[in-house]
Order: structure tokens, then sequence, then C-alpha cells
């Protein structure tokens, strides 16, 4: 009943703000509905509920495991959400608002899907709901961008649904009925059709991995997270390529089962490292902060993917990074959200010291980068150090050396781009539009927070998260428990 | 009944190949609503044994949408937007056909290669499914409108459509119906966009949204 309450209570949220009159104080129904969806995913967090076996929808071990993340990031998004739209109260927000929290249903109703058809429709819904977000400043940039999301990720969506459809016929030509929760596909196991497996697993890596952001399938990525607000970005980055990632995890489980499992590895690992080496290539050429960020999350997702492919250790150890990242990725966008408005592009070509412009924002901004690059004690350098160690583990040398090369590139690129555009003397043209723009609490803060978050995760990560992976890991691995 | 299926597949299948060589958009319009309706008709022929209102309602939800509602959309914004044919393809016409032409050839190879169950190994439905989502591919990455972008991705969506009909026996009706809605609200979303561009851009040329690269 609560699992389907995480849903319901953001989508009466988003009925709500569709209905609500005032332009001006729509926005702060984003913290309240925030606040309530994470305290209720805190309880249940705390005091784990029961998983009825069949349940199409659960607060299973996996949603445990990364649901409270995306939660905390919300509401951490949400209360910037309303410095932001205080900003921009030239536009109506009816739509933005609503629309947001119809996000964060659907993402808890994904990350909590237990059914193929159901796991599906939500991430679609998520995909659909995003649009108006991406376009919310009007430009015709923007509309480029929402038309090269759309067709992308619509293209990789149709792909996982026809890679859904493809392991429900493996389930049926193997004598099952077809039945597509993920706990009597994983029970039929080796009896699934080999075939239509294999399919199946190339289909939704796919399409899953295009909603994800996995090179080669990431062209959309740069385009939308360089034109949507700040905040769309970080949930975007933080959230909606979780409950992606989250799919590829509970797929992964079934096509282990079906005793596929070191084919399902190759590829995850394969397409993880491309991934990290296309990001740092790009990392090392472009000149668009934002897009950088983008180009940053392909990067992490790559890490995941990585994590995902080396077994039990690997998989907790990506766990991990899915908070250290989420967290650490909101902080730069929401500041960088900052840097781009006092700025008025989003370009190093014409944009220089910010850090006289916007020093708190630069600051948050020069730091939140470290720490993406793991620099210690922030937490995605210890996340990414339990990965290092599963893989030399696993004796996975070469890949741990291609890991580590294009760690240290994208350390390359993000700091060339960063100091590019922090440091120096600001632009004439710049200064009279920076200074219109005021670092007050409520944009410096949420960043700040999120910020705090990845240092107290890297430096006392918290024994009952751990405890939480652990079980992810079990539920995904019910053979060979780490 | 297998026959008139395979007949229904097949006509669908000649359908892709007549969207990929018109340069006209009315004629590719015409062939993406045809096929939808032939779609629709489908469960309709595979299920007549034991019809219900439900499967009903499906096979007509899917006519209206598919055959009626989103071709009306297509050609009003193609009337907005003042064009009627494709001029400068990515791909040309003769090569996509070839390409067509090709995909199906594969899409019957490769599905010898899928085990199916006695019951479906009569049926078009793999190959007929493949070589759509093929068609759909061609058409999305070689044409510049975006309206013939959006004809390949509802042709894609169709494939898909044909393959689900496979599992129609076993997957739950709530299933079915939200990724019915699913799609048709991700139909109304792209028609709305494309709106915005032919604003934005005064045109639904591609080729103009080249603001943002590397």
């Amino acid at each position: 009943m609560n699992a389907l309450l995480l849903v319901i209570i953001p989508l009466v949220g988003a009925g709500v703000a569709a209905l609500w009159p005032d332009n001006r104080t729509r926005p702060w129904l984003l913290p309240v509905v925030g606040l309530a969806h994470v305290g209720l995913t805190g309880w249940m967090f705390l005091d784990p509920p029961a998983v009825v076996a069949d349940a199409w929808l659960a607060f299973d071990p996996l949603a445990r495991a990364v649901l409270p993340a995306v939660s905390l990031l919300f509401l951490v998004c949400a209360a910037y959400g309303v410095s932001y739209l205080q900003i921009r109260s030239e536009r109506p927000n009816r739509v933005f608002v609503a629309l947001l929290l119809a996000v964060l249903g659907l993402l808890s109703a994904g990350h909590q899907a237990r059914h193929l058809g159901l796991l599906w429709i939500a991430t679609e819904g998520v995909t659909l709901a995003a649009v108006p977000l991406l376009h919310f400043n009007a430009t015709p940039r923007a509309y480029e961008a929402t038309w090269k999301y759309l067709l992308v990720g619509g293209t990789g969506i149709a792909l996982s649904l026809l890679g859904s459809f493809c392991l429900g016929y493996a389930s049926l030509h193997g004598g099952g009925g077809g039945d597509l929760t993920f706990v009597a596909l994983m029970s039929q196991g080796a009896g699934l059709s080999r075939p239509w497996v294999l399919t199946a697993w190339v289909l939704l890596l796919v399409g899953y991995g295009t909603k994800m952001g996995l090179a080669p399938m990431h062209t959309w990525k740069p385009d939308a997270y360089g034109e949507a607000p700040g905040i769309v970005g970080a949930i975007l980055a933080g959230g909606v390529t979780t409950v992606a990632f989250t799919a590829i995890l509970r797929v992964r489980a079934v096509i282990a089962a079906a005793g596929e499992g070191p084919i399902a590895d190759r590829t995850l690992l394969a397409i993880g490292l491309f991934s990290m080496l296309v990001a740092a290539l790009f990392l090392l050429g472009t000149r668009d902060f934002k897009r950088m960020l983008a180009y940053s999350s392909v990067e992490h997702m790559g890490i995941l993917s990585v994590g995902a492919a080396l077994g039990g250790a690997g998989l907790a150890a990506a766990l991990f990074h899915v908070w250290t990242n989420g967290l650490t990725k909101g902080t730069l966008f929401l500041s960088a959200g900052n840097i781009r408005r006092a700025a008025g592009s989003p370009s190093m070509d014409h944009v220089r010291g910010m850090a006289v412009l916007t020093p708190r924002s630069a600051a948050i901004f020069v730091t939140g980068m470290f720490a993406v690059t793991a620099l210690p004690p922030f937490g995605p350098f210890f996340s990414e150090l339990q990965l290092v160690r599963a893989a030399l583990a696993g004796g996975h040398g070469t890949a741990t050396a291609v890991f580590l090369g294009c760690l240290l590139l994208a350390f390359f690129g993000l700091t060339r781009v960063v100091f590019g555009i922090v440091d120096g003397r600001p632009r004439t043209a710049a200064r009279a539009n920076g200074r219109r723009f005021v670092e007050t609490a409520g944009v410096i803060a949420p960043p700040l927070v999120l910020l705090g978050m990845s240092l107290w995760l890297g430096l006392c990560t918290p024994e009952i998260l751990r405890e939480a992976w652990a079980a992810a890991v079990a539920q995904l691995f019910p053979i060979s428990t780490p | 009944m297998n026959e008139t299926l395979n007949l229904f597949i097949g006509l669908a299948m000649g359908l892709n190949l007549l969207a990929l060589g018109s340069s006209r958009l009315p004629s590719l319009i015409q062939a993406m609503s045809l096929q939808g309706m032939l779609l629709g008709l489908m469960p309709l022929i595979m299920e007549h044994e034991h019809l219900d209102w439900r499967l009903g309602l499906i096979a007509l939800a899917t006519i209206a949408g598919k055959g009626v509602v989103i071709p009306t959309l297509l050609r009003r914004a193609m009337r907005a937007a003042n064009i009627d044919r494709e001029i400068e393809p990515f791909i040309g016409f003769v090569p996509s056909l070839l390409l067509g032409a090709a995909g199906t050839i594969a899409a019957v190879a490769l599905s010898q290669a899928l085990p199916l169950l006695p019951e479906h190994a009569g049926l078009l439905l793999v190959p007929g499914a493949i070589a759509s989502v093929l068609t759909g591919f061609v058409l999305l990455i070689g044409r510049a409108e975006a309206i013939s972008q959006v004809c390949g991705y509802l042709i894609l969506e169709n494939g898909i459509y044909l393959f689900g009909l496979l599992l129609i026996h076993s997957t739950p009706l709530v299933v079915e119906s939200g990724i019915l809605l699913d799609v048709t609200v991700g139909v109304f979303v792209i028609g709305i966009i494309v709106d915005r561009i032919q604003r934005a851009f005064d045109s639904l040329d591609t080729r103009k949204l080249t603001a943002l690269r590397e």
C-alpha cells in the first residue's frame, strides 16, 4: 500500500498543481510534496515492508537501495525550484510544476516496478512527462534539443518495448505462461528460450541504455541537458538515469537466471568502458559548460555499467555510486544553472571571471567538479575506489587500466572548461547582466546541501545504507550472494 | 484464419515499401494510415472465435488512433507548414526502397533463426515486425522533414505492435491498455513539439535544427 502511496502522492500533487490558480505560490507545492515523499521513503527505508513475491509494485530491496537517493535529490531540487521559479516569474509555471511532480511519481513507479510491462509504462511516462520541462525556456535551441530528445529517446524506449515482448515470448516459448513479473521470469530460469533471451537482452540494453545515456545512444543528452533549466538537468541526471539503470539491473538478473550471465556481463563491461571513453574524448573538446555536465553524466553512466558487470561486489559499488553521483551531479547542475543565468551564455568563448561575478556559485561549482572527479574525501572517490577494487579482485586488469585512463582524461576535460569560465576577468557585457543576478540563500543553499551530502557519504557512509545495498545485491544474485 | 492474417501482414509489408518510395508526404501519411487500420483489424482476425467487447474496444481504439486521428493531425501540420513533398532526403528514394527490400528479405531470413511456437509457425508476424521496424529506421534516419520522421517513428511502432500480437493471449489487458495509452500520449507530445518547431523556425525541415553541436 505504501509503495503505491509513493506513486500516488506526487501524482495527486501534480493534479493539484495543474488546478492551482496562483503562479506565485504554486512552486511551493514542489517542496511540500517532496518532503512528504522523503518522509515516506525514509520511513520505509528504516522499516522495510515485507514484499509479496508476485507483487507488481513493491518497495523491494533494489528500490530501497536507490529510491531514497532520488527522493532526497528531488526534495533539494524542489527547494531550489521555488527560488528559481521566483526569478523566472515572467513565465507561467503551471505545466512545469505539475509535470515535475508527475516525474517524481512515475520515477517512484519505475524504481518499484517488478513487472516488465509496468516498468516500461513508467519509464515511457517519465520520458514523455519530461518533454515540456526541457523546453521551459521556449527558445528555438530548446525546441531543437527537445526534438532530438523525443526522436532518440522515443526510438530507444520503443526498442525496449520490443525487447520486453521478446522476453515475454522467451517465456512463452519455454513453456511458461508468459507471466512478465521479474520473479516469474527468474524462476523460469534456464527454461527460457535462449535465442529469444539474447535478442531481448540486446534490445533492452539498447533501449534502456538510451534512456540512461550510454554511448553510442547518448546523443540526445548534451542537447537536452545543455538547454534545460539546471533543476531539470539535475533530476534527469540523478533520477531518470537511475530508473533506467535499475531496469537494466532487473533485466540482467533474468538473463543471468537463464544462464546467459557471462554474455550480459561482457556486453555491460564493453558498453560501459566505451561510454567512458567517448565521454572523456568529448569532454576534452566541448566548450559549453552545461553540455560538459551531460558528457560527465555519460561517463558516470559508463561507470555504473562497468560496476554492474563485475558481479556482487561491483554491483554494490555501483549502487553506492548511484548515490554519490546523483547528489554530486545535482550540486553541479544547480550551481551551473546559477552561473549560466548570471553569465548569459553557456560557452567558455563568452564566459569568464565568474569567480568575480558569482563567487559563491563558482566556489560550489569548482568544489563539485573536484568531488565528481573523485577527489577524496567526497563520496565519488570512495564508490569508484570500491569499484576498482572489485574489478582488480575479479581479475579485470586491462579494464581497470582503461577505466582509470578515462577518469584521468575526463579530469583534464572538466578542469579545462571549469577553470576557463571561473578564472580571469569578467567581460564588460557580462558584468551588467551578472549584477542583475543576486546569489540569494534560495539558490545557494540547495547545491551546498547536496555537496554536503556527497561529503557525508564519503566520510562516514552509514552502515544501514551498506546493508541496503547488500540486500539489493542479494536480490539480484539469488544464487551466489557475496 | 492464418491465410487472412498473412494476407494482411503481407499488405502491411507492401505499404512499408510504398512509404519508402514516395516523395509526396500525403502518400506517405496515407500508407501509414492504411497500415494502422490493417493492424487494428488483426487482433479481431486472430481471436475471431472468442471475441469479447474489451478486445473490440482495443481494436477500435487502434483503428481510430493509428488510422484516423494521427494521420489527420499530421495532414493538418503539413498544410500549416505549407509543404507536400520531401525535397532533399538524406537517403534518396531509390536507395531507401532498395534498403527496404533488402531489409524485408533479411527479416524473413532472420526470423528463421528464431524458434516459434507451433501455433505461430505459419505466420508472417515476426518477419513483418522486423521489416516494419527497419522501414521505420530508414525513414527516421533518411528523411529531413519532421513529418516524414514522425511517420517513420509510427511505422517503427507498428512493427512492435505486430510483434506484440504474438503475446496476445498472455499479456494482461491492463498492460496492453497502458502501452496503448503511452503510445497515444507520445504521439500527441510529438505533435505539439512539431507545432512549436513550426512556429519557432517557420519550417519543418530538420536540417535547420543544427544550432546544437560540438
